[in-house]
């Protein structure tokens, strides 16, 4: 069997799951949800090393270069605001503390 | 690629569905984060193990990651709770704009040659959901910043504008097999593209911007997937695919919770038609009272609702709320908080903005809980919402929001509103509620207000 139908197969097994996933998860949680699945939307920051690393050509290394930056905002940025947010999701301990 | 690489991103991937999975459950969310982040960490140093590098690449490598890290780091760390959506909208920008730059050095690589087979067909996909990812979620930010006027922009002919741009685009796509080495050509593509993308966000208007949001959130996850296919990489495939999926039906979720078909909000108009139903106020009657009046009726309340909307987050009210909430529960009293699923600006908004003021999450009740328990309430207290109370949304079949679920305030014993003034809410609609016999309105700025009836209230005990 050919690879790029293994990965058509792959696509499709996991954007079932993804459909599965997020059927479960409760109106309260959607902006963290948002954005923490944002945050793993900038997976792309492999495919920007990918292309740094496979051309010696200035362009190609700058663009991947401007690329890596934005997606490294896009991941760390989305993790860490996600982690933010669902930090005050926890339990307050007493009632009625300041 | 050998196996083990495989395996490895595999893990990753294993990683992030776990870490969304958990996102169910507000004990569990902070960790899931935290794994879906180590299967971020993961799948980049796979990727740097098995990379050939030179000196040039492995200072670009380190400078880039560094530079954007303590940009997202410093932008993540600064952001108000209540800009989470203009967060999120420029996040993602920022993730498209960075699949479309991978894709175009690809055609550089290639000295803009494109031979017609998969790798090729997904780098001019990833250049056209990339671009539009970008423009569109910038033209997003700007709108939910209020840089540009929220209200829908709107072109005549715009839906024929867009199809023709798009078959415009196409075009130059199909072309682009035949016809190559040319750089213009590929300009005159991603210019189209970015285009594309402004004209399709301008004509929605700020109250579905977050719908855009979790579209263009779906697409930078799609784009993600494309790129995996240029690089015959598992990790961005199963990532890319599995974001894009969960993007897609969220959109849907969260049109479903606004009672809109996602068509209607893409297509535009329901903004612009509401306009034209501005309200006639001038002859009926509303009783307004002073936080006196309203702190001695929550003094001779037991069971108290109190429904949060938009205008509480732009207020930045959440704390003052908090401290009412703690004077009232001193005083033994019930207090318990009515979440419409699209308060705020975005689903599950208010549910952070209250959480920051550290009210306990159970407090929170959604629409089908709290909706029982309005019958045996003293007084509900809406606090800058309109549209989610509004009981046109049952009773009159004209109205744009008919069908949408509203909480039943009605049913409580008494009714206080406090709004900035009698003018219409987003959807620009009076509402019955404001003129209900139990109603007592109570004008200010939610913030002013809220404070001023603590005050009140303290004077009373």
């Amino acid at each position: 069997m050919n690879t790029e139908l293994y990965l058509i197969l792959i696509l499709i097994m996991a954007m079932l799951l993804g459909y599965e996933l997020i059927k479960k998860i409760p109106p309260t949680l959607h902006t963290p949800l948002m954005s923490g699945t944002n945050a793993i939307s900038g997976i792309v920051i492999i495919g920007s090393i990918l292309v740094i690393t496979s051309s010696s050509n200035l362009t190609v290394n700058i663009l991947g270069f401007i690329s890596l930056v934005l997606s490294s905002i896009n991941v760390f940025g989305g993790f860490i605001v996600t982690d933010r947010m669902l930090e005050m999701f926890k339990k307050p301990k007493k009632k009625g503390d300041k | 690629m050998g196996s083990s690489y495989v395996i490895l991103y595999f893990l990753s991937s294993v990683f992030f569905i776990l870490g969304i999975k958990m996102l169910s459950s507000p004990v569990t969310a902070r960790r899931g984060n935290l794994i879906s982040f180590s299967g971020m960490v993961i799948a980049i140093i796979t990727t740097l193990t098995y990379v050939k590098y030179d000196l040039n690449s492995i200072i670009f490598i380190i400078s880039g990651i560094s530079l954007g890290g303590i940009i997202g780091l410093v932008f993540a760390r600064k952001v108000k709770m209540t800009s989470m959506p203009q967060m999120v909208a420029i996040f993602n920008g920022l993730g498209g704009l960075a699949s479309s730059l991978i894709a175009f050095s690809e055609i550089i690589k290639v000295s803009n040659s494109l031979e017609f087979n998969i790798v090729s067909i997904s780098i001019l996909i990833s250049v056209l959901i990339g671009s539009v990812t970008f423009s569109g979620s910038i033209t997003g930010f700007l709108k939910l910043q209020s840089l540009i006027t929220g209200k829908p922009i709107l072109i005549p002919l715009r839906n024929y504008l867009n199809l023709l741009l798009l078959i415009f685009i196409i075009g130059l796509m199909v072309t682009s097999f035949f016809y190559s080495g040319n750089t213009l050509f590929f300009y005159i593509l991603i210019s189209a593209c970015l285009i594309l993308g402004i004209l399709i966000v301008l004509p929605i208007g700020g109250a579905d911007m977050p719908v855009v949001v979790a579209l263009l959130n779906s697409y930078s996850g799609i784009v993600a997937a494309f790129t995996g296919f240029i690089f015959s990489n598992i990790a961005l495939i199963i990532s890319g695919s599995l974001i894009g999926a969960s993007g897609l039906i969220l959109t849907k979720i969260m049109t479903k919770e606004m009672n809109r078909s996602l068509a209607n909000v893409i297509l535009g108009g329901f903004g612009a038609t509401s306009e034209s139903i501005a309200a006639d106020t001038s002859n009926k009657n509303y009783k307004s009272g002073s936080s006196d009046d309203i702190a001695s009726l929550l003094e001779f309340s037991e069971n108290i609702i109190i429904v949060p909307g938009y205008g509480l987050a732009v207020a930045q009210a959440q704390h003052s709320l908090k401290e009412l909430l703690d004077i009232l529960t001193n005083q033994d009293k019930k207090v318990i908080f009515a979440i419409h699923p699209v308060a705020g600006r975005m689903p599950g908004h208010m549910n952070v903005l209250l959480a920051e003021a550290n009210i306990d999450y159970e407090l929170l009740l959604d629409l089908d809980q709290v909706n029982e328990k309005f019958s045996q309430t003293d007084v509900s207290i809406i606090i800058g919402a309109n549209d989610v109370v509004n009981p046109a949304a049952k009773l009159d079949k004209n109205s744009p929001i008919y069908g949408m679920p509203i909480l039943d305030v009605e049913k409580s014993r008494s009714i206080v509103v406090i709004k900035r003034s009698m003018n219409v809410g987003f959807a620009g609609l009076d509402n019955d509620i404001f003129y209900n016999e139990k109603t007592l309105m109570f004008f200010g700025d939610a913030k002013d207000s809220i404070d001023s009836l603590t005050k009140s209230f303290k004077e009373l005990n």
